[in-house]
């Protein structure tokens, strides 16, 4: 309908046409993109990962090794993720999902076994995070581990004060009527119902539907003291300032405190861990079924395994690394900061998700959409 | 009495277009000024930079973009003026009853809400196994284009003469030669009006983009939502300038530089 | 005959990618997952999130679609009477934001609507509250107007340049006075460009899915962004096609509105 209403432009239209022409001078560079048919020669890698979670220069250094042009592709969350790999509208050959959606996706059988003889790195893997793998991979067959972490509150200290409240500690602190408007919480299904799951006490996959119900209602309850749902915006939200606490992924807490340090904001972003405990998670490479270079799939896993690539991604994304000999190239400081790598001890409670299979999966999704759509 | 009451209403006309060009201008000029701004905050001026700019034209991303969004603008308008063009010629041979068929079937993807475009293509790519990507994108640009180049070329074939061209026909001339030597210099202003309409139409498409793209390839467009649900950075708000001023300039050299007389062409 | 044979690409084209994709979301909309018949899909619009859903969607673009009205008007009137071709400087100057990209547009009011944005910061130097502005309906329906403004203008000032001054000055003749003119005279004849720009704001106002996104902060969610979410997120393709075929029927009332008061497509240069 918008598009018959330029049809009275035509007038005007004359002019874009040379935009053509300008534009095109510009430095568009030689990395004109292939669109072509995903080749079945082996020169290309789809990888299929969260936004801001590689340091780019890493990509650059893995190509001009191997010779393996990487096509590189982002998602927001592993809901959004899920399609595009059933429904193999693009066959992306290494995908970066989280731990109940890898599940998810072998229990449909939709992942490649991965061949380890091709991915020797596998041995800088830190031992503990293989053996909390096996609750979605149970013989640690189809992935390897790349970040893992927890989901906490981040918190503004100048505005709780300025609004006369305590520093949370726990996800009730989020149901605060002094809040409103001041909360930002996760646009995704499965985090939402975490927060409200785990303050009444329950646990975060549960499938009982009266829990459910109850989760439900908290949510709405608490959607008129929410400002926004955001995923990635919640970063930038909370480093200008627009609300007072956020429920938040805890790899981004490095770079928050570096971005108020170098703004030099006057207020300090401070991370918890609620003491119900939370989530507990870890994102893995794992390679679909419909992948047309596996082999490059696993060079590329096997190169993100190498501790000091590894090393770089953790500098840049700041995300808490699960690979034994990157952590030990660490400076002490940084091995200590409790916030980047918590001591089991303040993970007491917390939980993996798992997957609860298509029909619960559904109820979710329903219950979610009713709180949206309140 | 009547030139006090004349000019009372001059003065509140005046005063109603500029509320409404101030409404329709604030954004943009906040953008501009944000641009140029040093700080990253919005509400304090840090100084005066052109970095965003630099960050801009350095990033790999929003040049990519760039490329593929003029890339699948020109080719589509190109294989749509082709394939309308044609189209045209023939449907404007017919006969009433299959006339109206398909210029009925040529409405829908104007007259339908992209959001149903986009995705009756994005299952269609999927059922017939094409891969998503630059491909499908560039098809489902050409399939809301061809409309548009049909729509500009038809009025046009209907002021031609059928008369001329049966005349070089009995002058000995083959039909394709009559048609480049006789018809196609009268419905060229046409063709190219169509060419530049779907050049326009697929810069400015979002939404039919979002459900047909794939791997790796961004349009401008859908670059800037993924950004912005990212967190806003101030090198968009270098992009926006950038566009506004080139569009501007464009469209003042356009319209206001004497050229070949183009109205009432539609 | 070979004229005709023109048509062949057109055809294998509109029938590969118009006819068939949209047969598919009827298919679709049609059956469950295990490709059985079913009118689910479709009846799940009475459902209570979904229906909330719809009438939210229908109330904001009513909304944004009035106001687009009510300032379209006088300002497409106004123009007409400065006797301004549609190349004239002024008029120019109202199209011109159409050019740049939609996406930049709702961007820029996220930027001045935000809690740290423009707009309270402006208020906050002038020590007066500052306002939560953004992820409201209001802000949507903002955000509407502002995109969708010109779609309005432009079929309105369009068929206002058609009307002859003679009929204008006859009425004013025969005694009328302003009010009448404009109630029996302008009106009536430019019918056809307000309905025009009426369907022109009112489908894309009902069927968007980012503006809602952008300035609601997903908080508010119509009846685009809940097909969009089955699509992408939800991944019930079934229960999406079903909601646009709903969708589809208001589109195809706009169409026969269209059909009945534009029928020589006076509301566009067509």
């Amino acid at each position: 309908m918008k598009k018959r209403f330029f049809a009275l432009t035509m007038t005007t239209v004359t002019a874009v046409s040379l935009l053509a022409g300008c534009g095109g001078k510009a430095p568009a560079g030689d990395s004109a993109q292939s669109g072509t048919e995903s080749a079945s020669d082996s020169g290309e890698l789809y990888v299929y990962n969260w936004g801001e979670y590689i340091d780019e220069d890493v990509i650059t250094q893995f190509e001009d090794e191997t010779g393996i042009k990487v096509i590189y592709d982002l998602f927001e969350t592993n809901e959004e993720m899920y399609p595009v790999i059933e429904a193999g509208a693009v066959n992306y050959d290494v995908v970066c999902p989280s731990d109940y959606m890898i599940q998810k996706m072998r229990e449909n059988d939709m992942l490649a076994e991965i061949n380890f003889d091709n991915v020797p790195n596998i041995s800088q893997i830190d031992p503990k995070y293989m053996e909390m793998s096996k609750a979605f991979d149970p013989d640690n067959q189809y992935s390897v581990p790349y970040c893992w972490g927890t989901v906490g509150i981040l918190y503004n200290t100048k505005r709780l004060e300025e609004l006369g409240v305590d520093a949370p500690t726990s996800w009730e602190d989020l149901w605060d009527e002094r809040l409103s408007g001041e909360i930002l919480m996760q646009d995704s299904v499965r985090d939402a119902f975490m927060v409200a799951l785990k303050k009444d006490g329950y646990s975060m996959n549960t499938a009982n539907e009266t829990e459910l119900a109850q989760a439900k209602q908290d949510l709405i309850d608490q959607k008129p003291l929410v400002q926004a749902y955001v995923v990635d915006q919640v970063r930038d939200k909370m480093i200008g300032g627009e609300a007072a606490v956020g429920v938040i992924y805890s790899g981004e807490m490095l770079y928050i405190q570096e971005e108020v340090q170098n703004l030099g904001l006057d207020y300090n972003l401070e991370y918890v861990l609620p003491k119900e405990g939370t989530n507990l998670w870890v994102d893995s490479w794992v390679i679909p079924k419909n992948a047309k270079n596996k082999e490059n799939a696993e060079k590329w896993i096997d190169f993100m395994c190498r501790p000091e690539i590894a090393k770089a991604n953790f500098e840049y994304i700041t995300y808490p690394t699960p690979n034994k000999g990157a952590f030990d190239l660490l400076d002490a400081d940084m091995q200590g900061n409790k916030s980047v790598f918590p001591d089991d001890a303040d993970l007491a409670g917390s939980e993996v998700f798992t997957y609860l299979g298509d029909d619960v999966d559904s109820i979710y999704n329903n219950l979610w959409k009713e709180v949206k759509s309140n | 009495m009547n030139r006090i009451k004349d000019n009372f209403n001059r003065i509140w006309q005046d005063f109603y277009l500029v509320i409404i060009m101030v409404f329709l201008y604030a954004p943009i000029a906040t953008m501009m000024v944000l641009s140029f701004n040093s700080s990253k905050s919005r509400t304090q001026w840090g100084g005066f930079t052109l970095q965003w700019y630099t960050q801009m034209f350095a990033s790999r991303n929003i040049m990519d973009a760039l490329y593929n969004t003029l890339m699948i603008a020109f080719l589509s308008a190109l294989i749509a003026t082709v394939i309308g063009t044609a189209a045209s010629i023939a449907i404007n041979s017919m006969k009433a009853v299959p006339r109206t068929i398909l210029m009925g079937i040529t409405n829908i993807p104007m007259l339908n809400a992209d959001i149903v475009t986009g995705i009756s293509l994005m299952l269609a790519f999927i059922a017939f196994g094409i891969s998503l990507g630059f491909q499908t994108v560039l098809i489902a640009h050409i399939t809301f284009n061809i409309p548009y180049v049909i729509l500009s070329v038809m009025p046009k074939l209907k002021q031609t003469s059928r008369y001329t061209y049966e005349a070089a026909m009995d002058l000995g001339a083959s039909p394709i030669y009559a048609f480049f030597h006789v018809v196609f210099p009268d419905i060229l202003p046409g063709v190219l009006s169509g060419f530049l309409l779907a050049f326009t139409m697929s810069l400015d498409d979002f939404i039919i983009t979002h459900f047909t793209r794939g791997a790796g390839i961004n349009t401008l467009s859908t670059l800037i939502y993924s950004e912005v649900r990212r967190g806003i950075k101030p090198s968009m708000y270098a992009l926006s300038t950038v566009i506004f001023v080139v569009v501007l300039l464009l469209l003042l050299i356009s319209n206001f530089a004497p050229r070949r007389k183009q109205a009432d062409q539609t | 005959m070979s004229k005709k044979m023109l048509s062949g690409p057109y055809l294998l084209w509109m029938i590969g990618f118009i006819i068939i994709p949209l047969a598919l979301i009827v298919y679709y909309g049609l059956t469950d997952k295990n490709n059985v018949f079913t009118l689910a899909n479709v009846l799940s619009i009475a459902t209570a999130e979904h229906s909330k859903a719809l009438w939210l969607s229908l109330g904001l673009s009513f909304a944004s679609t009035l106001i687009c009205l009510v300032l379209a008007y006088p300002l497409a009137m106004i123009l007409r009477n400065r006797q301004m071709g549609q190349g004239s400087f002024i008029v120019f100057i109202f199209i011109l934001p159409m050019w740049m990209n939609f996406l930049l547009r709702t961007l820029a009011w996220q930027t001045l609507l935000e809690k740290s944005g423009v707009i309270n910061g402006i208020l906050t130097a002038l020590h007066l509250p500052t306002q939560s502005l953004i992820n409201t309906p209001g802000a949507i329906v903002l955000g509407m107007v502002y995109n969708f403004l010109p779609f309005m203008v432009l079929p309105i000032y369009n068929t206002l340049c058609k009307i002859d001054d003679n009929t204008i000055n006859a009425a004013r003749d025969l005694g009328a006075n302003f009010t009448q003119t404009l109630l029996w005279v302008w009106f009536p004849l430019s019918v056809p460009g307000v309905i025009s720009g009426i369907t022109m704001v009112f489908v894309p106002a009902l069927t968007t899915f980012v503006i809602s996104n952008l300035l609601g902060g997903s908080k508010i969610l119509l009846i685009g962004n809940v097909i969009e979410q089955e699509f992408t997120k939800g991944s019930n393709w079934h229960l999406g096609s079903g909601l646009s075929l709903v969708l589809m029927v208001f589109i195809l009332l706009s169409m026969a509105l269209i059909a009945k008061y534009d029928k020589n497509g006076e509301g566009s240069a067509f």
